[in-house]
C-alpha cells in the first residue's frame, strides 16, 4: 500500500501544484496547446514533423503566453497514450491532433473534447462527425484529380500509362479513384497499378517489373515524389528515360528543385504539403492570441507545382 | 550430394515450378533484363541470408540485420557527403564508402556478438534491441527525412549497382561469390562444422575443445560484414538511406533461411538451401507483378504458405529419420 500513498501524493502535489498556476499568474494565463503527430518514419512524416518543430519553435517564440506539447507517436495505441497523458498531466488547453488512425482515436479525442477543450484534428477525419472545433487536411481527391487532368491534357488519345498505388488504405482510394475518374473518356489506357506503398524501393522493384511486362509506356502516374525517385532510377537503369515522365506528388524539395529546373521527365509536381501542420498549428494558436473566429473546416488545395511557381514550393532546409 | 531428401527437393522443386510458371504466364519473364533484375534485387537480401545461415545454424538468431542495413547506408551516405568537398568526386571518395560500410557492419555485427557471447543475454533479445537502435538512428541521423548522396557521386558509383562483368552485373557477381565462400565454410571447413555442432548441443560441443563462445561470435561478425558488403551495392542504387530502407530485412532473411531447410533451432544448415530461399521470394514478388495473376494484397499470404510448407517438410525428414 505504502506505493500507491507515495503515487497519491505525487498525484496531490500535481494537481495542487496545477491550480495553483492560473491563480499565482492571473494576470498573464498561459495556454498549453498539445500538439500529437505520428513519428517520421518516411519522408512525407518526416517533412511534417519538421514543419511541427519549427512552427512551435517560431510561435513560442512570438508568443510568450503560448506554451507547446509537442508528443510523437509511432502507432495508434502510442498516440492514444499521449493524449491521455496531456489530458491527465499536462494540463492542455488545446489539442491539435493528426490521427494516426481514425477509429481507434475517435473515443480519446472525443474525451479531450469533453473535458472542454479546443480540438484541431488535422489531415485525417475522426469516424464520428462533429467532434472538432477545427479540421485542417488536404485534399485526396483533388491530390488525383489534378494528376488527371495534366495527363488528360498532356497525353493523346490510345496513350499508356502505369500507376504506382501506395499503402492500401482508404485515402489511397480515395486518390486513385478521383485519378481514374479524371482521365475517362481520354482514351488513355492505364495499363497498371500496383502497390509501391510510398517507399522507394518497392516502388523500384515495381517499376523495374512495369518495364519489363510493357514495351510501351508513354507516361508514370507514381502518386508520390519516394515513388517517383525509385521509378526514375528504374527507368534511367532501363535506358528508357526519353520515353516517358513521371508525376509524383507531395512536394519533396528535391522533386520541386528539378521542376525549377524545367527536368523534361518531371514537368510538374501534385502538392499534397507537409506544412499543413503548421496551418492547423497557427490557427490554433490564434484562437487563443486573437479574436478571429477558428472554428470549421479548413481544406488545404492540392495545386501543381510548375517552374512558374515552383519556388513558392521550395523548402531546402526541410528534410523533405 | 549424397541423401536428396524430401526437405533438400522440396524448395528446388518449388523454384523450378515458380520458373515454369512466370515463364508461362509472360514472355519477358526469362529475358535477361528480367533474370538479371530478379538476381540483382535479391542479392542485398541473399548476401544477408548467407551469414544468417551460420548464426541459425549455430543456435543463435538476428533480428537487427535490416536495421543495421539502414545504419550502415546512412553513415556510408553521411561519411561521404562530409568528405566530397575534400577528396573530390572519384575513387578515393568511393574507397572510403566502402570502408565505412565495411567498419560499422564490422562493428555493428561485434556489438551483437559480444552481447550475446560475453554478456550472455538471448540473442533474440540483444537484436530486438539492436534493432530498435539502428532503426531509431538513422531515423535521427537523417532528421527523420532522408539522406541523399551527392547526385554527382552517385552518378560515379552507380555502375556498382548497375554496371557488370561480361554481361553479368555486379550485385550478383558478388552475390554468387559469397554463396560459394559460405557453401565452403559450411560443407568444408571447421568453422562450419563448429556451428553445427554447437547448434546441435552446445555442451557436448564445449566438451569437445570447441570455443564455443569465440565461434558464436564470429558467426555475428561475419553477419555484421556481410551486411556492410550488402550496403556497398545498396547505396549506389537509390542513392538514399531513411527510416524504412531495409525494413523487414531480417524477416525475408530468416525466412529465407528456414525455407532452404536449415533448422530453425540449430544443429544443421545447408547455404545453396537458402539461395533457393531468397530466389523464391523474390521470384514470388516478380510473377505476382508480371502477371496480375492475383491482387498484390495477397504476396504475404503466398509466402506465408511457402514458408509454413518449406517447415512442414521438414518436419517429415526429421520423422523419417527418428530424431
Amino acid at each position: 500500500m505504502k506505493r500507491r500513498q507515495f503515487f497519491g501524493a505525487t498525484a496531490a502535489l500535481v494537481l495542487a501544484a496545477g491550480l495553483a498556476a492560473p491563480a499565482t499568474a492571473q494576470d498573464a494565463k498561459t495556454f498549453v496547446i498539445g500538439v500529437s503527430i505520428p513519428s517520421a518514419t518516411h519522408g512525407f512524416m518526416g517533412g511534417l514533423n519538421w514543419h511541427a518543430q519549427e512552427t512551435i519553435a517560431r510561435l513560442e517564440a512570438t508568443y510568450p503566453q503560448l506554451d507547446f506539447v509537442l508528443a510523437t507517436a509511432g502507432e495508434a495505441a502510442k498516440q492514444v497514450s499521449d493524449i491521455e497523458d496531456m489530458l491527465a498531466t499536462r494540463n492542455i488547453d488545446a489539442l491539435v491532433v493528426l490521427p494516426f488512425e481514425s477509429e481507434p482515436l475517435t473515443s480519446p479525442v472525443k474525451a479531450v473534447k469533453d473535458a472542454g477543450k479546443f480540438v484541431t484534428v488535422v489531415d485525417r477525419g475522426l469516424s464520428v462527425a462533429g467532434i472538432e472545433d477545427l479540421y485542417v487536411a488536404g485534399d485526396n481527391e483533388a491530390f488525383g484529380r489534378v494528376a488527371g487532368e495534366y495527363f488528360k491534357a498532356h497525353l493523346p488519345a490510345g496513350a499508356k500509362i502505369v500507376v504506382l498505388r501506395g499503402i492500401a488504405t482508404t485515402l489511397d482510394n480515395e486518390r486513385v479513384d478521383a485519378f481514374e475518374k479524371a482521365i475517362e473518356g481520354s482514351g488513355i489506357e492505364v495499363l497498371d497499378k500496383q502497390h509501391g506503398d510510398w517507399n522507394r524501393d518497392k516502388a523500384f522493384t515495381v517499376m523495374q517489373d512495369y518495364l519489363s511486362k510493357y514495351p510501351q509506356i508513354d507516361a508514370v502516374w507514381a502518386a508520390d515524389d519516394d515513388m517517383a525517385v525509385g521509378a526514375m532510377a528504374a527507368i534511367e537503369q532501363a535506358g528508357r528515360t526519353s520515353e516517358m515522365w513521371i508525376i509524383g506528388g507531395a512536394g519533396m524539395k528535391e522533386i520541386v528543385k528539378r521542376i525549377m529546373d524545367k527536368d523534361p521527365q518531371l514537368p510538374v509536381d501534385v502538392t499534397y504539403p507537409p506544412a499543413l501542420i503548421s496551418s492547423a498549428i497557427e490557427m490554433t494558436a490564434l484562437n487563443f492570441v486573437s479574436s478571429a473566429p477558428v472554428y470549421g473546416r479548413f481544406i488545404i488545395g492540392s495545386t501543381l507545382i510548375t517552374p512558374e511557381n515552383a519556388a513558392k514550393f521550395y523548402f531546402p532546409d526541410s528534410p523533405f | 550430394m549424397r541423401n536428396l531428401s524430401l526437405s533438400a527437393l522440396g524448395p528446388l522443386a518449388a523454384l523450378i515450378l515458380l520458373i515454369g510458371l512466370g515463364a508461362s504466364l509472360n514472355d519477358n519473364f526469362l529475358s535477361s533484363a528480367n533474370i538479371t533484375n530478379v538476381l540483382a534485387r535479391s542479392a542485398f537480401i541473399g548476401m544477408i541470408a548467407v551469414g544468417m545461415t551460420f548464426v541459425i545454424t549455430s543456435g543463435g538468431l538476428d533480428l537487427s540485420v535490416g536495421s543495421m542495413a539502414a545504419f550502415v547506408a546512412g553513415m556510408v551516405i553521411l561519411a561521404m557527403n562530409a568528405l566530397q568537398p575534400r577528396l573530390g568526386v572519384g575513387l578515393p571518395l568511393a574507397l572510403v564508402g566502402i570502408a565505412v560500410a565495411v567498419g560499422v557492419g564490422l562493428l555493428a555485427g561485434l556489438a551483437n556478438g559480444l552481447l550475446v557471447t560475453r554478456v550472455g543475454i538471448e540473442p533474440f533479445i540483444v537484436t530486438l534491441g539492436t534493432m530498435g537502435i539502428f532503426r531509431s538512428l538513422v531515423t535521427w541521423l537523417a532528421d527523420g527525412g532522408t539522406l541523399s548522396l551527392d547526385f554527382t557521386m552517385r552518378e560515379y558509383i552507380g555502375p556498382i549497382y548497375y554496371g557488370g562483368f561480361l554481361g553479368i552485373s555486379w550485385p550478383i557477381i558478388t552475390f554468387a561469390l559469397v554463396v560459394i565462400v559460405g557453401e565452403v565454410a559450411m560443407r568444408h571447413t571447421r568453422f562450419g562444422r563448429y556451428c553445427e555442432a554447437i547448434g546441435s548441443n552446445e555442451k557436448v560441443a564445449r566438451y569437445s575443445a570447441v570455443k564455443v563462445e569465440r565461434i558464436r561470435l564470429l558467426t555475428y561478425v561475419a553477419l555484421g560484414l556481410l551486411v556492410g558488403l550488402a550496403t556497398i551495392l545498396y547505396v549506389p542504387r537509390l542513392g538514399s538511406a531513411s527510416g524504412s530502407t531495409g525494413l523487414l530485412w531480417e524477416l525475408e532473411a530468416i525466412a529465407a533461411v528456414i525455407i532452404g531447410g536449415t533448422a530453425l533451432k540449430g544443429g544443421f544448415g545447408r547455404v545453396w538451401g537458402t539461395v533457393v530461399g531468397v530466389l523464391i521470394l523474390s521470384l514470388i514478388g516478380n510473377i505476382l507483378n508480371l502477371a496480375n495473376l492475383v491482387s498484390p494484397y495477397l504476396n504475404g499470404a503466398i509466402q506465408g504458405v511457402i514458408i509454413v510448407l518449406a517447415v512442414v517438410l521438414q518436419r517429415k525428414k526429421a520423422s523419417v529419420e527418428g530424431r
